[in-house]
């Protein structure tokens, strides 16, 4: 049984989470052309190293930031998201075309 | 010369006795030993240093870089071709796959794609006068939902259209074609339709690259492996050479067949690709007596099944849950995949594992390969290949040579094109590939 160390429960079997791909800061959808866009949607790092990634214990939904290591699957720290995203982001919803 | 006069010899000697035969079996070993010169294996020829370079260099000595190097030395007349390997030859996911053969996708870019692949591998044995083992014993895969019983009506008619052989067919009909099938009516999601497809087929992986090896090495081709790409050279945005440890190789073209570390490739040559690397795990029990002729997959359980000509189960299934680079193979997959494999053949159950084990697999978001051109001029990628690129390999092989020797892309490798994501031109097949590869 492999181990993930939940920053809320504590240790448990991997098999609780769920893993939702490398954190990454979402560009601006209104400052970005088409192939940008399409970049961000499509493009993976998929790095060979430690990444930094969105992992969700699945019974208490609790989303968190965890690293690990793609060629060892070592998981070396998790932790609460807010160490990562320090500041909120808030996109105005500007109404288009009205 | 010699060695044939004492070959003839020892069949001369065969008439008398035991004694003599090994007495000039030694003499002819010594003899043997002691040339300077070895014949050479005419399944592998061991390349000498790399050269500085060659018309076109083949990272990845998979089925794919393998097939590639054929069709240009056969077809093109390109013989200067190199193909480099970090580990050794069909070590990587050609000789890992289950060996499902098929081409019943949904869309019908796929469908003609995978098509000239089954029937290239059908000739494939004589092509190449090696043994694929190829047999079309057709494959059956199982809806066991409404919404899988219309995507399944959707591919018979495309494959139809397209002149595949396939078509629906119904519980009577399944129980016709795999009666140890186990269909219980009372059940929570029962079996409500199958997809029959008879073109479907296996073969014999490892063969598949030795056969294009050995047939490419006869043209002139070198395949050097524990050679590993570490560096892509580039003047401008042209690519001119990979640095490898063993050497620094110049080439007129580049392609990477790498399987699951395109990525890893890419960022050598300065791009990013939509592609995620996953493991693969499959595996495999004792041998039994023959009583599975078609491959069995359930679109609900996430499992297939083939009988080996061996006897030998082989057993597959979905990916693992998150992006890795190992091999590891783990018993949580083990046991869902026992679990799934159990409920369609409950017989099963008291039967042995002997292997299990895993691949890294490159997973593009629309299930479909990126082929063809790169950012980088003279970098072509045969890339995206996931969990379904073993039954491509001879028309990956023929078209990406034909797209290499013409430095133009086939209009068949058009929708696989790397720019389709920027279009949002998608090739989506998830429905097709993700129950059986
Ligand atoms: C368990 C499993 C089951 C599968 N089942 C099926 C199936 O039933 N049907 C199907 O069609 N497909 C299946 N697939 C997918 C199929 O196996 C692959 O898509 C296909 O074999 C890819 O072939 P390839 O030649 O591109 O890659 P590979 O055979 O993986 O070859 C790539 C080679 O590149 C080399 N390499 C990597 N990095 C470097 C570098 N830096 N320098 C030099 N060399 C490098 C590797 O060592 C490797 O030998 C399955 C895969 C797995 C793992």
């Amino acid at each position: 049984m492999k181990i993930m160390t939940c920053p809320l429960n504590g240790p448990r079997n991997i098999s609780e989470f769920h893993c939702a791909g490398e954190a990454v800061l979402q560009p601006d959808p209104r400052d970005l052309s088409d192939a940008d866009w399409a970049d961000h949607l499509f493009l993976a790092n998929n790095s060979l190293g430690v990444v930094r990634e969105w992992w969700c214990h699945t019974p208490s939904s609790y989303w968190f930031i965890a690293e690990r290591h793609t060629g060892s699957d070592e998981i070396l720290k998790t932790y609460p998201a807010n160490e990562f995203f320090r500041e909120r982001v808030d996109f105005d919803a500007r109404e288009e075309g009205a | 010369m010699t060695l044939r006069r004492l070959f003839a010899s020892i069949a001369v000697f065969r008439l008398l006795s035991r004694k003599t035969i090994s007495a000039v079996m030694v003499f002819a070993l010594l003899k043997y030993g002691l040339k300077g010169r070895y014949r050479p294996r005419p399944d592998f020829r061991h390349a000498a240093d790399l050269k500085p370079s060659y018309d076109v260099v083949i990272i990845g000595a998979g089925g794919h870089g393998l097939a590639t190097a054929y069709y240009l030395s056969n077809y093109h007349g390109i013989r200067s071709v190199c193909v480099i390997d970090k580990g050794y030859l069909a070590g990587g996911n050609t000789a890992r796959n289950t060996a499902v053969i098929r081409s019943n996708y949904i869309t019908p870019e796929s469908v003609r794609f995978y098509k000239e692949s089954v029937e290239l591998y059908r000739d494939l044995s004589d092509e190449l006068d090696y043994n694929m083992l190829f047999t079309q014993r057709g494959q059956l895969t199982l809806a066991h939902s409404d919404a899988t019983v219309r995507t399944f009506r959707m591919r018979a008619e495309v494959g139809k259209h397209c002149g595949t052989n396939i078509e629906l067919v119904d519980r009577k009909q399944i129980r016709e074609i795999v009666p140890q099938l186990h269909m219980p009516e009372e059940h929570r999601s029962p079996v409500l339709a199958g997809l029959w497809h008879p073109d479907g087929a296996t073969g014999r992986h490892d063969a598949v690259a030795w056969g294009y090896a050995a047939r490419a090495m006869d043209k002139g081709v070198e395949v050097h492996q524990r050679t590993e790409a570490q560096c892509i050279v580039k003047e401008g945005d042209r690519a001119v050479a990979v640095e490898t440890n063993c050497g620094t190789v110049h080439a007129g073209n580049i392609v990477q067949a790498v399987a699951g570390y395109s990525s890893v490739l890419a960022k050598m040559a300065g791009f990013r690709l939509p592609i995620r690397s996953y493991p693969l795990q499959a595996m495999v029990t004792q041998p039994l007596k023959p009583f599975l002729d078609p491959l069995v997959s359930s679109a609900g359980l996430h499992a297939y099944v083939s009988q080996t000509s061996r006897g030998e189960l082989v057993i597959g299934g979905g990916s693992d849950p998150y992006e890795l680079y190992s091999t590891r193979s783990t018993l949580d997959l083990k046991e869902s995949l026992i679990g799934h494999t159990v409920e369609l053949f409950p017989f099963l159950a008291r039967v042995r594992l002997l292997r299990q084990w895993a691949g890294i697999t490159d997973m593009t978001p629309d299930y479909s390969p990126i082929m063809g051109e790169s950012p980088v001029r003279n970098y072509w990628l045969d890339a995206g290949w996931g969990t379904w690129g073993f039954k491509a390999t001879p028309v990956s092989g023929k078209r990406m040579a034909e797209c290499v020797a013409n430095e133009k892309m086939p209009a068949i490798l058009e929708p696989f094109r790397l720019a389709r994501f920027k279009t949002f031109d998608l090739v989506n097949e998830m429905g097709a590939t993700a129950a059986s590869h």
